[in-house]
């Protein structure tokens, strides 16, 4: 066995050419029950769809295929062990947590989290330290951690257990995730390293450090996004000191009994691509974003930030596959620029907010793709740009948190409207979506500020989600008195 | 020997010709190429899977997208060809002594090489002083332009392959801003009679004619084409394609055509009452 070896998908082939009769579930029978179904997916798609037996493993306890598939990705990402995840990777980041914290015990964090984080912390019960990010004045955007606040919060916070930490943010910003390391473990904390946006890191050259390289003790890896699998499969990777037969336990607490063979699979082939082509595959994509970023800061008015935003503290490294371009200089938000790219240009980019816009760039893309990009970028501001006189800074905001997030999300709450929340305590996630980094989390105070940020994203046609109300006009809060 | 070449033109419709024997077949860095030696349309250019380009037919798409433009703009001076690594639409413009640069923007070197190798008849285009071939791909070079041209003709057939850019909202008004203030481009608008390719006609009207003050469609019978029946989009800040058409001073050129005439310059904008509707539904649409 070997990294050329895919033995999720080399069993199912097996399998496949067996033609064994189903009486077992998935019901639709190799997808003689359900043809339109087939239609859509293919045969060979719907064959796929089968259930844990011998012969394919099972992957709550994995001793044959699945084993062998995890022990390959572990070897191919230098990590001492590798779990595959079918619930995606905000799955991986909640064992993660659930791994590390029990009820009552202290995280360090940035507030940039996803959404999943602060979830599983309103699961466990553990209790968010936050360590403020530098926000870059000019892009809005929160950058990395720089060492000398997660000192402090360490001398703050001796029975912290673990430090979280995102490499890299969605934007493409690194921490010195090997320095914060060492001082958490020379603190016995653990480290949590979030790579839902990092795949690559582990295959390319010259890109910034990977979690488990650092030192980090778990990372969640997102293989759905730069690393080619299907969506909603995902790694968790254990580091050295990391027992993983407990982390099995945690993942089996919530994880489905009936894995899905397409997902898994999926990982499986990726993973084999990675460890075979990965490196070269990157350098491809690393070429492609620079070249759209130097055509991008050609056209004016865009700022396509990248290496330049290196300052060895709060910018550790930046992740040059990440095309993150800000976008007020034509006078428009991040998001009108997403609009007007998917209603006018039909090209779809993954998010933007109030300052910028991502473009995901990846092993699948075409330089004929870029050029499209590129293009309708210049012809946007050609048509669409204004002065910018009516935008808002959109800083990113930290607010104060004065209560645990499982606190908040528990009490006994009052759904209010908007505009009379100020003061109050947030008992719910009210985010935009994408990228689903919260503005509120349960347990923080409401401000002036926060609401009139609540006020421009909406009106500027941001995605608000996460609140009871599906119109989030009314916030839940904590009821007072 | 009976060997066929297919091209595809939906999943249900093919189009079959004989084939004496296959000449080239190589992928290039963009897109499949093939050339065979046909019985009835002489030597054809092939890529991915679709006729580029016959003997027998050429005359006919090269002189629908010249000859059309010239006879409306009375004063054409430089022209920019987007695709065109065939060379016909140059050596078609060449007749004009009053051009003075032909730039042509083509980003497939392989597919220019093996026009010049077993098409040099039509490849000649290619060496007449006044062209320059620049191997770029077409929205990059554009993006250097402003108020440059008085011709654009977009050469490049396939809204799905590697030209798809060359199809968007971007590309238009690329070249809205590269040409001059009367300039004129001309497109590729395909063929709307199969389902499958109706949604990319309609939405090229649409997008065109938002970008531009005039925007016309006229038509053209090539045999190798889907369903035989092909379509060009007439684009311009200023001219009309038939208020200002000028047939005394064109004729006055006595350029030799096989397919296009003065006569036929009018009949070409008419219509099929299924082809207006659809593009007046699209002009008619709010967003």
């Amino acid at each position: 066995m070997n990294q050329r070896s895919a033995p999720i998908y080399e069993a199912l082939e097996l399998f496949r050419k067996k033609r064994v009769v189903p009486f077992d579930v998935p019901g639709h029978k190799r997808g003689r029950g359900n043809p339109e179904l087939v239609e859509l997916l293919g045969q060979k798609c719907v064959g796929l769809d089968v259930n844990s037996m011998k012969p394919l493993d099972n992957l709550g306890h994995p001793v044959s295929v699945i084993k062998d598939a995890e022990d390959l990705t572990a070897e191919a990402f230098g990590a001492k062990h590798a779990f595959l995840m079918v619930n995606g990777t905000t799955s991986a980041v909640q064992t993660m947590i659930l791994s590390v914290l029990k009820a009552g015990e202290k995280i360090i964090l940035p507030r940039n989290v996803h959404k999943s984080v602060i979830n599983a912390l309103v699961l466990c019960g553990g209790i968010p330290v936050y360590v403020e990010a530098k926000v870059n004045p000019k892009i809005g955007i929160a950058l990395g951690i720089e060492v000398e606040e997660i000192k402090r919060a360490i001398k703050n916070n001796p029975d912290a257990k673990a430090i979280f930490i995102n490499n890299p943010t969605y934007y493409g910003i690194c921490s010195n995730l090997t320095e914060i390391s060492k001082l958490a473990h020379e603190h016995g904390m653990k480290v949590l390293a979030d790579e839902a946006h990092g795949t690559h890191l582990y295959f390319g050259d010259d890109l910034p450090v990977s979690g488990i390289k650092a030192g980090a003790d778990l990372a969640a890896v997102s293989m759905h996004k730069s690393g080619g699998s299907l969506t909603q499969s995902s790694l968790l990777l254990c580091g050295e000191n990391t027992d993983a037969e407990y982390v099995r336990q945690i993942i089996n607490l919530t994880q489905t009994t009936s894995a899905s063979y397409l997902l898994l699979s999926s990982l499986d082939i990726s993973r084999r691509n990675l460890a075979l082509r990965g490196k070269e595959s990157f350098n491809k994509v690393s070429r492609m974003a620079e070249y759209a970023r130097a055509e991008i800061n050609a056209i004016g008015g865009y700022y396509a930030y990248g290496r330049d935003l290196i300052d060895g503290d709060s910018v550790y490294d930046y992740d040059v596959t990440k095309l993150s371009v800000y976008t007020q200089g034509i006078g428009l938000t991040g998001i009108e620029v997403y609009d007007l790219l998917r209603d006018e240009y039909d090209i779809q980019i993954e998010f933007g907010d109030i300052g910028n816009i991502l473009a995901y760039i990846s092993i699948g893309d075409r330089i004929q793709d870029i050029e499209r990009l590129v293009g309708a970028l210049e012809d946007i501001k050609r048509n669409y740009g204004k002065d910018g006189s009516d935008l808002y800074c959109g800083d990113f905001i930290q607010p104060e948190a004065v209560m645990s997030p499982q606190k908040a999300f528990y009490s006994d709450k009052e759904q209010i409207p908007l505009h009379e929340t100020a003061g109050k305590i947030c008992g719910e996630i009210v985010m935009c979506y994408p990228p689903g980094i919260p503005i509120l989390t349960p347990g923080e105070r409401i401000t002036e500020e926060i609401i009139e940020y609540i006020d421009f994203a909406r009106e500027r046609g941001c995605s608000l989600q996460g609140t009871l109300d599906p119109e989030v006009e009314l916030i839940n809060v904590i009821k007072e008195g | 020997m009976d060997i066929w070449f297919s091209q595809m033109d939906t999943e249900n419709v093919k189009t079959s010709v004989r084939v004496d024997k296959q000449l080239f077949s190589q992928e290039s860095e963009y897109q499949r190429i093939d050339v065979f030696q046909s019985k009835e349309f002489g030597k054809m250019i092939v890529l991915d899977g679709d006729i580029i380009f016959s003997e027998a037919d050429e005359f006919i798409y090269n002189e629908m997208v010249v000859h059309v433009p010239m006879s409306v703009h009375p004063n054409v001076k430089k022209v920019l060809i987007i695709g065109g690594g065939d060379g016909g639409v140059a050596r078609t413009l060449t007749e004009y002594p009053e051009i003075e640069v032909i730039d042509v923007v083509e980003p497939d070197e392989m597919f220019i090489e093996v026009s010049r190798k077993f098409f040099p008849e039509t490849a000649k285009g290619f060496e007449d002083p006044r062209v320059t071939i620049k191997n770029m791909d077409g929205l990059r070079y554009l993006r250097r332009c402003e108020a440059e041209y008085d011709l654009i003709i977009n050469d490049s057939t396939d809204p799905f392959g590697h030209t798809e850019g060359l199809f968007t909202k971007e590309f238009y008004g690329a070249c809205f801003k590269a040409l001059k203030e009367d300039g004129i481009m001309v497109y590729q608008h395909g063929s709307p009679f199969y389902d499958e390719d109706e949604q990319a006609f309609r939405s090229m009207h649409r997008k065109v004619y938002k970008c531009f003050p005039i925007s016309r469609v006229y038509q053209a019978s090539i045999p190798t084409c889907p369903a035989g029946y092909w379509m060009f989009g007439f684009a311009s800040k200023k001219y009309h394609p038939l208020k200002d058409f000028n047939p005394q001073k064109w004729k006055e050129r006595k350029i030799k055509t096989w397919y296009y005439t003065t006569n036929l310059h009018q009949g070409a904008f008419m219509l099929p009452k299924y082809v207006e509707d659809l593009l007046e539904e699209e002009e008619n649409k709010k967003k």
